[in-house]
């Protein structure tokens, strides 16, 4: 026997560790039991708890931004369309150190305080794991430089994208609008699931209007992502519904003729068609390219744009409103008709001023030496300020305000434009709220010749243009004519006539546009000489909104007056007589007289509709 | 009394424990396969460690017990001088130290997993059992000394183990019940001064076990994303190589420590439930060769083997289905790794040699 076993007592130490481990199984068994319980508990009592889990942990709901619908002219121009782009975007989560990131990034790509600074804008209002753009149009060595290097950028990626082009750009551009990105003041009233993979929003014009008919509904993908986020495959898509096509009523060749004929004067020019209020042309000069606005205009050429004296940003056509002059006196002598204060054989004496009872203030005619017996022809066609200070007088101004209201002045057309401004038709009851002051006689025979509290806009000119051309159809100005949804669905525009002065005597319609159209083909129309050789006939009215006050007796040739002071030029129009189909109003700011600069205008744009759109001149004569 | 031994008692290999192992293995590296992202190089490499493992626990089968009885003083000197020169000139950071030899990079902590138990196993072996007091103080300074060292390093889930190996052999070793209740009282009433002495890190993991959702993208991730594999996994599981959390690298540490959250999400259940069997038939194998040993030393050392690959398992276990703070607690054979392979490897090449190199005179006492 082995002595080192000799002085032991191995029975007891078998015994014990016998013991020992008969309790150590029955620990373990007991662990095992609360492990195997644990087990059975996730796996089969949770099971479908941790199976959701897992799937929401490796599927990810990526949203599919629309394609934005396409605006095309009436004549069938492509006005706004979407061209790929590349752009860099960003998904916060991934990154731990933004600024550190962002300035690796900035190795391969260019990046401006003004992209940073909008970016950590943007960011704010995104949830960490949605994507941020950072840059936008990149160049395709930009797009390279990155991809080459894209592991050591985590959480960046470039992605094509389409981005909004103006192919016609600058001429349209009042009327079509643009898109910008969005920014924070947007984010307040869009519906945030539709606009999720959205980063552009119609900022003016057409394009914000419209937004909704552009825009198209969201679509989305249904993607496995790893833990990185990175896409592995899309597992389930719904496509995004493109948004629907629009067409408007504004004719390029219309827009560009007018846009040609301002040439580089401030003005506006609005044609509509009296007989579908479809406005034709659009144009607010000075204008703009809208494409810088897209991705974000540098603030050099914003600013140069945004403090321009010439106001470019600025949509005159129906923003602005200016004293409409003389161009009220149609719709005076209809009111005189109306009324029964007036026949058109009526005759008021001009002795180139009138003057109220207990006043001492001559009002002069623009004429100083006196039209001598004026009838409402040749008040018109003339332009006598005498003869609508007696009518105003006559008319006196809440009537004058009630009847200038049927034509829409003072009142919005609602026309399917945003920032449109609603104008001065004046009235006492206007005057006590707006200024708090009482009504003096003097002020109705200014509001009488279009001046004083008097400010229309173009459009709004050529909205009662069209309504005197019409005879009393107040259609509403539009500038869409079509909605056509990816569908094929086609949605024209429908606008219902609205009789104004329905009980007028046709008679008086007639003698209120024969004065017009002797205005330009009248021998002593004020606007005759613009007319000279116009192979058709059409009517008119021209207008002087006066910006300087010209003391009495005071003689001022035009030419001295500084060219920034000199008044506004204005036009009204509307061909052919009988059968109108195109109403304008052209408004030369600074144009010093109507006849001068603002009847040429409109001639142009009837040349340009009569003689080379092949517009039917039904009642041309003259050629 | 002459009859022959029997083929695998010659080659001192115990059959049970090889099959055993081999299982393990074989599901470690179905499962490696899959967590590694079908990685055939990853899967070859461990593979390739797991035959030296194998090759290494043969070896050490031919050695008597005794060679390791006298070997363990040495073995053990020579781990804590490592040890202390590695908490100052050791490469690499906080829980992975290593000491480079040149020639190979190994674990200091790695040789206690081995010496701490074989060291307590002679102390005790060597004197009179159940162990007086005096005896269990100075065993107790033996396995206390590298713990806290590995701690240190600071690797509290090695340290703890490797302390748990050594109160293995005391326990074995017939320590005393009111010691055990002694040790236990002052154990949770050092529980708050431990508290304040521990690194924030080691703090956050078992608040996060308390409430894992209050820290999801940072220390909670681990248990979330470990737990939604497992409960994901369901009875049967994804199927191999389905598993998306593994797959899609949401779950963390998948080929080390977390290997068994792959395992639950892919084979379910039915799968996690053969795995741990597995294990305690290697355990109740060594705990069988532990019985039937026929000195102290033996029946200590294996004893403490065997009981120490169920903490292991346990305590992975218990991590990923979250029921256990996370603690660097390697999966046994099964999880991405070289060293700790090899050391469990060694620790059933004792088991067989215990188990191999008995003396026949034995028998018939």
């Amino acid at each position: 026997m082995p002595q080192f076993l000799s002085f032991r007592d191995r029975q007891s130490e078998v015994r014990i560790a016998r013991s020992r481990v008969f309790v150590a199984t029955a620990l373990m068994i007991l662990m095992l039991f609360a492990l195997l319980a644990r087990l059975a508990y996730l796996q089969i009592v949770r099971h479908d708890h941790y199976t959701t889990l897992s799937r929401d942990n490796r599927v990810k709901i990526v949203p599919v931004a629309p394609t934005r619908g396409l605006i095309f002219s009436r004549d069938g121009i492509l006005l706004a369309d979407n061209r790929p782009s590349f752009r860099l975007q960003v998904v916060p989560e991934r990154i731990e150190d933004m600024r550190e990131a962002l300035a690796k990034v900035s190795t391969v790509v260019d990046l401006t305080p003004s992209d940073i600074e909008r970016f950590q804008r943007l960011r704010k209002r995104k949830r960490s794991f949605d994507t941020v753009p950072l840059r936008f149009n990149l160049t395709e060595e930009e797009v390279a430089r990155f991809s080459v290097d894209r592991h050591r950028f985590p959480g960046f990626e470039v992605t094509a994208s389409l981005t909004r082009h103006y192919p016609v750009g600058a001429p349209l551009v009042h009327a079509v609008g643009y898109v910008g990105r969005i920014d924070e003041d947007d984010l307040d009233g869009l519906d945030p699931d539709n606009y999720s993979a959205t980063t552009h929003i119609g900022k003016i014009g057409v394009e914000q209007y419209y937004e909704a008919t552009l825009h198209g509904r969201v679509g989305l993908d249904q993607v496995e992502v790893n833990s990185q986020g990175r896409t592995l495959r899309v597992l389930d898509s719904k496509p995004p519904g493109p948004g629907a096509t629009i067409r408007l009523t504004i004719d390029t060749r219309l827009q560009a003729a007018a846009t040609r004929a301002l040439g580089d004067r401030r003005g506006a020019v609005v044609a509509i068609d009296p007989n579908t209020g479809e406005v034709l042309a659009l144009v607010s000069t000075p204008t703009f390219d809208p494409n810088p606005f897209v991705n974000g205009i540098s603030a050099a050429l914003f600013g140069d744009l945004r403090d321009s004296p010439d106001r470019p940003l600025f949509n005159r056509a129906l923003q602005a409103a200016y004293p409409p002059g003389s161009t009220l006196k149609p719709l005076m002598a209809l009111a005189g008709l109306h009324y029964g204060l007036r026949s058109p054989a009526d005759g008021t004496w001009c002795p180139g001023w009138f003057a109220l009872d207990n006043d001492p203030h001559r009002y002069r005619c623009w004429n100083k030496w006196g039209h001598g017996r004026m009838v409402m022809r040749e008040a018109i066609a003339q332009s006598c300020d005498v003869y609508f200070y007696q009518l105003a007088l006559d008319l006196g101004i809440d009537r004058m305000h009630d009847f200038l209201d049927m034509f829409g002045l003072g009142r919005r057309t609602r026309i399917d434009l945003p920032g449109e401004a609603a104008g001065v038709n004046p009235s006492r009851a206007w005057k006590r709220k707006a200024r708090n002051l009482p009504w003096y006689p003097g002020e109705t025979l200014i509001a009488g010749i279009g001046q004083g509290f008097h400010t229309t806009t173009p459009l709004q000119l050529a909205q009662a243009a069209a309504v005197i051309a019409s005879r009393g159809t107040l259609m509403q100005p539009h500038l869409v004519s079509r909605i056509e949804t990816a569908d094929g669905k086609a949605t024209p525009t429908v606008v219902r006539p609205r009789r104004v002065l329905a009980d007028l005597d046709p008679k008086a319609w007639d003698s209120v546009i024969d004065a017009m159209h002797a205005v330009v083909q009248g021998p002593t129309g004020t606007a005759r000489r613009s007319a000279e050789g116009a192979p058709y006939e059409y009517a008119g009215k021209t207008g002087t909104s006066q910006l300087f006050g010209i003391r009495q007796n005071e003689e001022i040739e035009t030419e001295d007056i500084e060219e920034r002071l000199r008044d506004h030029a204005l036009f009204i129009a509307f061909a052919p007589l009988d059968r109108p189909e195109i109403a304008l109003a052209v408004i030369v700011e600074n144009g010093a007289s109507g006849s001068g600069s603002a009847a040429p205008v409109a001639r142009k744009v009837l040349d340009e509709y009569f003689l080379r759109m092949g517009h039917s001149r039904r009642t041309a004569q003259n050629g | 009394m002459d009859e022959p031994r029997p083929v695998w008692q010659r080659m001192h290999v115990d059959p049970w424990l090889l099959l055993g192992l081999l299982a393990l293995c074989g599901i470690g590296l179905a499962v490696l396969y899959s967590a590694s992202g079908e990685d055939l190089a990853t899967v070859i490499r461990q593979g390739t460690r797991m035959l030296m493992g194998l090759a290494v626990m043969v070896i050490i089968a031919q050695f008597p017990p005794a060679f390791f009885s006298r070997l363990s003083p040495l073995l053990y000197i020579v781990g804590v001088i490592l040890l202390i020169i590695l908490n100052y000139h050791g490469t690499g950071r906080g829980a992975h130290r290593w000491l480079d030899l040149g020639f190979m990079r190994f674990q200091p902590a790695e040789i206690m997993k081995i010496a701490v138990p074989l060291v307590c196993a002679r102390f005790m072996a060597a004197g009179p059992l159940p162990p007086t007091l005096p005896r269990l103080l100075l065993a107790a300074i033996l396995i206390l000394v590298p713990a806290v060292l590995i701690a240190e390093q600071p690797d509290l889930g090695t340290g703890a183990l490797i302390g748990v190996a050594g109160a293995v052999v005391l326990f074995l070793a017939g320590l005393r019940w009111r010691y055990i209740a002694g040790i236990a009282a002052v154990g949770l009433a050092a529980l708050i001064p431990l508290w304040t002495l521990m690194h924030d890190y080691q703090r956050q993991r078992i608040l996060t076990l308390l409430d894992p959702e209050a820290d999801p993208l940072g220390t909670g991730y681990h248990i979330i994303q470990s737990v939604i594999a497992v409960g994901s996994g369901g009875l049967f599981g994804k199927g191999w190589l389905q598993g998306t959390q593994s797959r899609l690298e949401f779950l963390p540490e998948r080929h080390t420590d977390f290997i068994f959250a792959v395992l639950c999400e892919e084979f379910g259940f039915i799968g996690a439930v053969t795995l741990i069997a597995l294990y305690c038939a290697v355990i109740w194998r060594g705990l069988a060769i532990a019985l039937a040993a026929q000195d102290s030393f033996g029946r200590l050392l294996a004893g403490s083997i065997a009981l120490t690959l169920f903490v292991y398992v346990f305590v992975n276990v218990g991590m990923v289905i979250g029921q256990l703070p996370v603690v660097g607690v390697p999966l046994p054979f099964v999880s991405y790794g070289g060293t700790a392979a090899v050391t469990l490897m060694a620790g059933f090449g004792i088991l067989m040699s215990i188990h191999t190199h008995r003396r026949r005179v034995s028998l018939f006492l």
